[in-house]
């Protein structure tokens, strides 16, 4: 396999928790992503997938730089991210770009749509002149398919698959190799959401890029991306292809996930077969102890899930699985059981051992 | 007879200095007891305001709620705020999208459970605390006696929603509204809670409107759905004769434009053109004209009427055709 | 919908064109169309327009002791309105309307350079402690927390204390320094919300420079609820320097009028005499309204949930 071009080593965003009347001490830390490591080919969709709260929006940013991962490193096409500063952070930002969920709060409501796209070429010095950026801007719009009249707009006067357009043409403004869609269309009408993947898609072959889709419907992702990765918890649990994720998940929480999707025919809804999870995700600011799913597991066994952390392992070719017993569970040989709820608190925070 | 029957719904915003906008539009149906009906639609088709006209939630001034609600023997739009408030505790239940801005923040659960309780169902203190842990038990909350004495924001989204429902199903209604009652939880945990309120429709046989822009979520509960655009019911089916043939372009357009996890991948999602700003009013035509692949002249010259056919109520000039 | 809801909306898409309408436009035109705004702005006018001509308004010389003989400090007594005098006299002799009309100008230029000057070092302090964070921040922020509380009318009374002469000036300077620490802290407030808003990330993700981040992104959209305070300010600064000529500690030249002052020399006649007091404290009143009128319906115009 040739080089990557992104490869995210065993990085970690711990968030602070603050507390206190005069001074702020930290009292404990937000395990937002706690090593994670993957790696994105050249022209490949990463899909990553996950509930709320399992870091997936956080690791993607903290690959940006966004925010400062706590550990780890990330390189980008050879060059390692962690150690750059300044202004040679600021020049590699026009390779890697990001495309938001929400697409009205991601524009300044003050800049008209021209000025939205001038301001990544001007950072970067792409604008050569009137004429040539005029022309640029032209085609960038027509590529998402908006109107040239559509420049001298704001954001407020277009619909919300039109402002996500606007947020996908200042993407591409710079020229980027890759693109990290964080929820890109679960912020829009359903009828309009598939507008937006297939202008991803048909983006991705004219432009040659690099996709890192971030989003918690397994559908969207599955339907996009070439390989899946799953995380639970600020952990990657399980990785694989596309359609081998789906036809034959390894991890429990992958198949409860994958059980879960409401399929819009009542054929298969009638016909399936549920994995319904017992109670709700733990506080990311106090995880469980070993395997950060053996709360709610239905295949945990005694002892090993609750202390020892399970590594990422290649369990067949490009299939990796974060679970001691994916085989096991895989050939039968376990059964799932009941799971007694355990009661989960919002606000939980596992004090830091270090604090004073 | 049907336990509650729709009939012409119609409302109006007026707003000072603005045109009256018409946000549900004549929409007529009936659910029987122990029925599941689904109102399915995206942003702004007028599903959420169908629900709030019905229980009588809707702010009386700069709104005109006009048609029939009848609930049994009662015309529901007729009775005063104090009559409605009194119905909607014992006969109606809801349960929105939103679990936490739906409970007060400063009043602890057990406390908003057994205060419907001692309204509507007249119990003493004690008894209702006692019915309140069985509500929350039932509902599926762990350890529900010591969550008695919590407080929202100490419970998960999942378990408020659950604690919401307890509540709206503390005076045992017949009719339960669910708006979006799952949009704003994790998959994981929407399974649970569809899983729930699937259970209690079975044991309990309350009524079900589930109102959703989910195709899915409805595939595996509604026995009856609704397709709502720009405030009209535009095809009305039984669950499998709408999944196996939509006719209403809209209807199938939605179906075609949503990935499937199911579906072989590799496959282009076929997309609806334009978006909900693109509609134009019924008088004259049909809204969905202008996104329509099958549109046709008259589609923009004659307002559409409902139609019944063999399986479905169905308002469209040039209906999808039957494949197969 | 009717068919005229249709033809009003094709004229509306008319209307917007491909010209497209910015935030600033689309708040001035909901403005115009507000009846609190109007009110408004009508007072102001009225005022600006007042103090702009009264040399020519004001029947008299305002400081000429012109009904000097009608004044008796034994009886208590100062002149009445007469021909010529609609309003009479003030304890010196002076025409009261004269005066009344020419002191709008040293209030309202006391009021809104006040205001300016306020202003103009909140937004520094502001951003700075917005845009730097981290230590800067802290010690801009505690020094607006030690301003902020003593209270306005104290911390401008000691700081116009500190000047050996007083004039208008000298309010002016203490009154402005009052209004700093309201604007900086409001500034920061909606900087900060603006660097953790998505358009900021967005613009960092560009590889925008941080200091056009800063300028071009986080001042400009954080500035609406320090324009609208502003406004408001102009009402309070207005009364803070009224209050400060009315404890002598404004400008002791009383040739020059001005409302404050007019209110404080006119106090030991309030028993006698009330209409002397009642015309100033009525125009600052006034004044002030109208400024918290055009504020507050500002502050409606630029909400962008408003918006449509």
């Amino acid at each position: 396999m040739s080089e990557p071009l992104v490869s995210v080593e065993d990085v970690k965003v711990h968030f602070p928790i603050k507390r206190g009347v005069v001074l702020d001490r930290t009292i404990g830390y937000v395990y937002a992503v706690d090593g994670v490591s993957l790696t994105i080919q050249r022209g490949e969709t990463y899909g990553l997938v996950g509930e709320s709260g399992c870091g997936k929006s956080t690791l993607g940013r903290g690959m940006l730089r966004l925010v400062e991962p706590t550990g780890g490193r990330v390189v980008f096409d050879g060059t390692d991210l962690s150690a750059l500063r300044g202004e040679n952070l600021r020049r590699m930002r026009r390779r890697m770009q990001m495309v938001f969920q929400d697409p009205l709060s991601s524009l300044d409501p003050r800049q008209s749509v021209e000025s939205i796209l001038v301001e990544g070429m001007r950072a970067h010095e792409l604008d050569k002149g009137r004429e040539e950026t005029g022309k640029q801007l032209r085609e960038l719009l027509s590529a998402v398919g908006l109107p040239s009249t559509a420049l001298r707009k704001y954001p407020h006067e277009f619909s919300g698959g039109q402002r996500q357009r606007i947020g996908i043409a200042r993407a591409l403004a710079v020229k980027p190799d890759l693109i990290i869609a964080d929820e890109p269309v679960s912020a829009l009408d359903v009828s309009v959401q598939a507008q937006v993947v297939n202008l991803l898609e048909d983006l991705q072959e004219q432009f040659g890029l690099t996709y890192l889709v971030i989003a918690h419907d397994l559908a969207v992702v599955r339907h996009i991306s070439d390989r899946v990765g799953v995380m639970y918890l600020g952990g990657l649990v399980e990785e694989a292809g596309s359609d081998e994720l789906y036809a034959e998940p390894l991890h429990p929480y992958t198949k409860a996930l994958l059980s879960a999707v409401p399929v819009p025919d009542p054929l298969v809804e009638d016909r399936r077969e549920r994995i319904l999870l017992t109670g709700d995700l733990p506080s990311p600011a106090a995880p469980p102890t070993g395997c950060r799913f053996h709360t709610r597991c239905p295949w945990r066994q005694a002892e090993r899930c609750d202390t020892e952390r399970p590594v990422l392992r290649e369990i067949l070719g490009g299939h990796r699985v974060a679970c001691h017993f994916a085989e096991e569970i895989r050939d039968g040989k376990i059964r799932p059981h009941e799971v007694e709820p355990v009661l989960v608190h919002p606000d939980e925070v596992l004090i830091a051992p270090d604090a004073g | 007879m049907a336990l509650l029957e729709v009939r012409d719904l119609t409302v109006q915003f007026r707003r000072r200095g603005e045109e009256p906008f018409t946000a549900v539009d004549g929409v007529s149906f009936d659910v029987d007891p122990g029925q599941t009906i689904g109102l399915v639609g995206e942003s702004g088709c007028g599903k959420s305001v169908t629900s709030l006209a019905i229980m009588g939630l809707l702010p009386r001034k700069g709104n005109q709620v006009t048609g029939s609600v009848r609930f049994e023997d009662t015309e529901l739009l007729s009775l005063s705020q104090s009559q409605m408030r009194d119905r909607r505790g014992r006969d109606l239940g809801m349960v929105f999208q939103d679990p936490l801005s739906s409970l007060n923040p400063v009043v602890s659960i057990g406390l908003q459970v057994t205060e419907v309780l001692e309204r509507h169902r007249g119990m003493a203190r004690k008894a209702a605390m006692v019915e309140a842990t069985e509500l929350l038990d039932k509902v599926g909350i762990p350890d529900p006696g010591r969550r008695l004495s919590e407080y929202p924001h100490q419970l998960s989204g999942g378990m408020r929603q659950r604690a919401l429902i307890a509540m709206a199903l503390a005076c045992r209604p017949r009719l339960l509204i669910a708006d979006e009652p799952t949009t704003a939880l994790d998959v994981t945990i929407q399974a649970q809670i569809l899983a729930l309120l699937k259970e209690l429709v079975t044991d309990t046989g309350t009524a079900l409107i589930m109102i959703t822009h989910d195709l899915g979520v409805v595939a595996g509960l509604c026995d009856e759905v609704n397709v709502l655009y720009g405030g009209r019911v535009v095809e009305r089916a039984a669950r499998h004769e709408l999944f196996a043939e939509p006719r209403h372009p809209y209807t199938h357009g939605l179906l075609a434009s949503i990935p499937r996890l199911d579906a072989p991948r590799g496959e282009k999602l076929v997309p609806i053109k334009g978006s909900v700003a693109d509609n134009i009013p019924w008088d004259g035509a049909c809204a969905f004209a202008p996104r329509c692949p099958n549109a046709l002249d008259t589609c923009t010259q004659v307002t559409p009427e409902q139609e019944s056919l063999a399986n479905r109520l169905l308002r469209c000039h040039n209906p999808v055709e039957v494949t197969a | 919908m009717t068919i005229t809801s249709r033809k009003a909306r094709i004229d509306k898409l008319a209307e917007n064109g491909d010209a497209g309408v910015s935030l600033v436009a689309s708040a001035w035109r909901r403005l115009r169309r507000s009846p609190v705004f109007l009110v408004g702005a009508a007072i102001i006018v009225a005022f600006v327009l007042i103090a702009l001509l009264s040399p020519l308004l004001a029947p008299h010389d305002p400081s000429a002791t012109l009904l000097l003989d009608q004044v008796s400090k034994a009886q208590n007594k100062i002149p009445d309105p007469q021909p010529g005098y609609p309003l009479g006299g003030d304890d010196q002799g002076r025409d009261f309307l004269s005066r009344l009309l020419i002191g709008s100008q040293q209030t309202l230029m006391v009021g809104v350079l006040a205001t300016l000057f306020g202003l103009a070092g909140g937004l520094v302090l502001g951003t700075l402690a917005g845009a730097l964070s981290g230590w800067v921040d802290t010690v801009v922020m505690r020094i607006v927390d030690v301003m902020l509380s003593i209270p306005s009318i104290l911390l401008a009374v000691s700081i116009a204390a500190l000047f050996v002469h007083p004039n208008q000036y000298t309010v002016i300077v203490a009154v402005a320094i009052v209004q700093i620490p309201v604007f900086a802290r409001l500034l920061r407030g909606s900087m900060l919300a603006q660097r953790a808003s998505d358009h900021v990330l967005a613009a960092r993700a560009l590889g925008v420079k941080p200091g056009a981040i800063v300028f071009r992104h986080m001042l400009p959209n954080s500035l609406s609820p320090v324009i609208v305070q502003a406004t408001i300010v102009l009402a309070t600064s207005i009364i803070d320097a009224a209050a400060l000529s009315f404890l002598g500690l404004g400008n002791p030249d009383d040739s020059v009028p001005e409302w404050g002052s007019m209110l404080g020399r006119s106090q030991g006649l309030l028993d006698s005499h009330p209409e002397l007091s009642f015309w100033p404290a009525c125009c600052i009143i006034v004044v002030a309204l109208g400024f918290t009128l055009c504020g507050e319906s500002l502050r409606d115009a630029l909400d962008p949930k408003n918006r449509r």
